[in-house]
């Protein structure tokens, strides 16, 4: 029998090469949120109920850019949308879990501590799923959260000149690249990334670029998965 | 670029946007036993979200940053870019990839 602390530490120490990559992508949520004109409260929030790094991000440029504000909620649901399927994929594993275990485990739940959790899980079926995954999303949660409030911090401070606002593209330009993994994925995101681009250009108003984008470039990925022959 | 809404309005979004984003985490975790398995349509529709999402957050700001088309050399972020965006592909890192973009945009701006 493994004992929970064991498996505890094991999830902290697997996540560990990811706190590295969260902690500039926080900062940069912090920053982006006094940059834009909101308080290092409204930034704590963000990242304490939204949890959500790239909708965050999505949201405060949105706001910034004072769009109807259906359209900054649609755009963090689209964005969202992906951790749907990391719910279908890690249900079974939860499913002993009591109640209050399952709220708590589906608040932490991130690309990083699904991506760990399930490669875990496959790997070694006696693992106390539970402790593994609340140290992977936890310790993911207090990184995020220190990470935030350093950016808030920071941001007021940082000359405009230096155009920080650049990080927020690059971290989606990070998080782009390996989602891009075969044929119809790349269609996907040349389609949604041209047609972001389409919208933004036409000048078409509400800001529904990001929304507008996912559908198409999702349409393009079904077709050429399913004409394209490569699945 | 700054905000004009309201403290409380904006507490009204990332209220509301927590909650919608809580009810998608926890939709299957809760629904597990009721329904089992995503249909396969959606399934495969869901996989292709990342990759149109990212994009279109990353396109505009690279190649539109003042909602104008800009294509050429003169366009710093649309440089930039495609150096950070060979820094992702070789190294899938987050910290080398804003390094490499935030150092090309301030070389860019500030030296040459």
């Amino acid at each position: 029998m493994p004992t929970v602390p064991s498996d505890f530490l094991d999830g902290v120490r697997d996540a560990a090469p990811l706190h590295l990559g969260i902690a500039p992508f926080g900062l940069v949520a912090g920053v982006a949120a006094v940059e834009q004109g909101l308080s290092i409260f409204h930034a704590i929030g963000f990242s304490s109920v939204v949890f959500a790094g790239a909708s965050q991000l999505a949201m405060i440029e949105l706001l910034g850019a004072d769009a109807p504000l259906a359209i900054v909620v649609g755009t963090a649901v689209v964005v969202n949308l992906r951790m749907l399927m990391y719910s279908a994929s890690i249900a079974p594993y939860f499913r002993n879990f009591a109640a209050r275990t399952k709220a708590l485990s589906s608040y932490l739940l991130t690309d990083q501590a699904y991506a760990l959790s399930i490669a875990r899980y496959g790997r070694d079926g006696d693992t106390d799923r539970f402790a593994y995954y609340f140290g992977v999303a936890v310790s993911l949660w207090v990184v995020w959260q220190f990470a935030t409030v350093a950016g808030a911090l920071l941001g007021t401070g940082l000359p405009p000149a230096w155009g920080l606002e650049f990080a927020a593209p690059l971290v989606f330009l990070a998080l782009l690249v390996p989602a891009l993994k075969d044929r119809a994925s790349a269609a996907s995101g040349v389609t949604g990334g041209v047609v972001a681009v389409a919208v933004v250009v036409a000048g078409i108003p509400f800001h529904l670029d990001i929304i507008v984008a996912a559908v198409v470039g999702v349409v393009a990925g079904l077709a050429v998965s399913s004409f394209g022959g490569d699945v | 670029m700054t905000t004009s809404y309201d403290p409380v309005t904006v507490w009204g979004v990332i209220v509301l946007a927590g909650a919608l984003t809580f009810a998608i985490r926890g939709s299957f975790v809760y629904l597990f036993g009721r329904i089992d398995t995503v249909p396969p349509r959606i399934k495969s529709a869901l996989e292709y979200v990342p990759a149109a999402v990212f994009a279109a957050l990353v396109f505009p700001a690279l190649v539109a940053p003042t909602g104008d088309l800009s294509l050429s050399l003169g366009n710093d972020r649309l440089v930039a870019g495609v150096l950070a965006a060979l820094a992702a592909w070789y190294t899938e890192r987050v910290f080398v990839t804003i390094a490499v973009g935030m150092g090309a945009l301030w070389v860019l701006r500030f030296v040459v």
